[in-house]
């Protein structure tokens, strides 16, 4: 049995136009909404699946605001048994004081009881990108860790995880119990069911507080990058702009002749 | 100094690997002239092949720590932290980089995590360089997929940073250097060799490989219609001798393998001409082939983010148009 934890992150949509606050420290989200980032969305599944497999538990965790909810009641439509809310001011925090705030939760549910044999996290956040909390929480915790997986089984003790290495698919075979950071492309995540859906409105979720004091995330702005203005060339609607595509391409010598 | 991480191939020093050098020589020069260090993990009883030296060597690097040890055959992040973790002590390193690849990226958050420092993921550019030795580093990388920069300061004795890929061209130095190398087998515990590699497949001849190292790629978005809605797109990759890449629309409604994702979850391209066919451009797509040298989009609308920036457009149903060029490739070629 395999109780395993998935953490997530609340994060604005990739759909839309990005804006920045007045004062340049976050991404105002108004147009385009908040969402799992994609890697996130497959890790969930993984866990399901894992949990599922062993007969153990998922629980899900987000470190942020209490707006996380709507992120946590997502991943209990799609399978997640349990949840719960670190609360933190997340702007003030970075890689190093998640993975701290993940790390207290895991020791607490252990010393309560729950072991979490096998943690998944997503790569990288679609956000702030940092690429280094599942490792910084793997040395909180003292465990192996591995990332940019794209499936994985718990067997026995071991859990078996499998990417995409520059030579070829990649086997990991970690001891349990391990951190895993998962990448997409190896499932698809599943669409919530109505059942689901209510199910997830009934679970109560743990709300505790991040008791750290953070080290921050070194940021001293966001800025967009300059919007070049347009300077494409139309040529032509329809079949008919077909000669001057290929025109082009014989221009760039993309064909030979 | 300056260590970059390397990683290699067959055929030598990755071209990601050649742009961060590039990049680590930039801040060495200024930062007053400091030496840049190259890091390998090498093959026991093998010295660094002559094509990586002459490769460092036109970089200006002017030693090369050369890490060879049995335990390194298999691949574990932990282990060649360790590594760079010892030539960063041994030869005081003041900022640790490598490309921002998976492999780099999980390299050094295990570094940054082994000296205690903050990492920088995904650098694009220097904004600030201390005047004194443990002033701050002042660094712009790229967020929420390249949508959105942030300036991070980097205030720890030892910066560690990733480069985003083709955040420069890889670039010969003024004077090129005959690098020293220094072989060592780094500090480690069995812990370190705990996840590591135990079997590497076999390659897929189509994977995503194919599609990073493309002179054309042929993209289709949601305008493709169905799984059924590839066959011309497919066909002029052909007529071109492209790669096919596709938006994450695509494979999440599973028309096409994920391999061939394009976008910030998928594999970021820079081929020399990129034809996006019915791909609307948004933030999670664009964040994979903003680096295409041209681009051409086929699209219904006139106002789609991907028409606006491309540098080419032809305005229509891609079922209609792609055929047409088909036609007209093969006419021209008859």
């Amino acid at each position: 049995m395999t109780d395993v934890l998935v953490c997530i992150k609340r994060v604005p949509g990739a759909s839309g136009e990005v804006l920045l606050s007045d004062d340049g420290q976050r991404v105002d989200a108004r147009h385009v909404g908040w969402t799992l980032s994609a890697h996130e969305e497959c890790a969930i599944e993984l866990a399901t699946q894992v949990a599922g497999a062993t007969g153990g538990t998922a629980t899900v965790l987000t470190v942020g605001s209490a707006d996380a909810i709507e992120q946590l009641r997502d991943a209990l439509a799609l399978g997640c048994d349990r949840a719960v809310l670190v609360e933190a001011e997340t702007d003030r925090f970075g890689p190093v004081d998640v993975a701290a705030a993940i790390a207290e939760v895991v020791r607490a549910h252990e010393a309560a009881g729950t072991s979490y044999g096998l943690v998944l996290l997503g790569n990288d956040a679609a956000d702030t990108g940092d690429f280094q909390v599942p490792v910084r929480l793997a040395y909180a915790l003292a465990r192996p860790v591995v990332t940019g997986i794209a499936t994985c089984t718990v067997e026995g003790d071991l859990v078996v995880a499998h990417g995409d290495g520059p030579d070829g698919p990649e086997t990991f075979e970690l001891p349990v119990p391990a951190v895993v950071a998962v990448m997409e492309g190896g499932v698809a995540p599943r669409y919530p069911s109505v059942m689901g859906r209510m199910k997830a409105k009934k679970v109560a979720i743990e709300q505790v507080a991040a008791e750290i004091e953070p080290v921050g995330s070194g940021r001293v702005r966001l800025t967009l990058p300059p919007e070049q203005p347009s300077q494409v060339q139309v040529l032509g609607q329809g079949a008919d702009a077909a000669p001057a595509v290929v025109d082009l391409l014989e221009e760039l010598g993309m064909v030979s002749r | 100094m300056i260590a970059v991480l390397v990683e290699t191939d067959a055929d030598g020093v990755l071209v990601v690997s050649q742009e961060a050098l590039t990049f680590g020589r930039g801040l060495a020069e200024r930062a007053g002239g400091v030496p840049l260090h190259a890091v390998a993990v090498g093959r026991p009883g093998e010295e660094p092949p002559a094509v990586v030296l002459a490769q460092l060597g036109e970089q200006g690097v002017a030693s090369v720590h050369h890490v060879v040890d049995d335990r390194l055959t298999a691949y574990s992040a932990a282990a060649w932290a360790a590594a760079l973790v010892d030539v960063a002590h041994s030869a005081g390193a003041a900022v640790v980089l490598a490309a921002g690849t998976p492999r780099g990226n999980e390299v050094l958050a295990h570094t940054a995590t082994r000296l205690d420092v903050a990492m920088a993921a995904n650098v694009v550019g220097i904004d600030a360089v201390g005047a004194d030795p443990g002033d701050p580093l002042i660094v712009t990388r790229q967020v929420v997929g390249g949508a959105v920069l942030e300036q991070m300061q980097l205030g720890d004795t030892v910066a560690v940073l990733s480069v985003a890929g083709h955040a420069v061209e890889p670039a010969a130095a003024a004077t090129a250097t005959t690098p020293e190398v220094v072989e060592f087998s780094p500090t480690m515990t069995d812990a370190d060799l705990v996840a590591r590699v135990v079997r590497t497949g076999e390659k897929v001849p189509d994977a995503s490989g194919a599609l990073t190292s493309a002179r054309v790629v042929v993209g289709a978005g949601r305008g493709a219609g169905s799984a059924d809605g590839f066959k011309d797109v497919v066909r002029l990759s052909e007529l071109l001798g492209g790669a096919v890449g596709v938006s994450r629309v695509v494979t999440s409604l599973g028309w096409r393998p994920h391999h061939e994702q394009v976008g910030q979850t998928g594999s970021r391209i820079s081929p020399d001409l990129y034809i996006a066919c019915g791909i609307s451009g948004a933030i999670q797509h664009w964040a994979g082939c903003s680096s295409a040298k041209t681009i051409l989009a086929v699209n219904t609308d006139p106002d789609a983010p991907m028409v606006t920036r491309a540098h080419y457009a032809v305005i229509g149903d891609l079922h209609e148009i792609v055929p047409a060029i088909n036609d007209e490739l093969d006419a021209r070629r008859t």
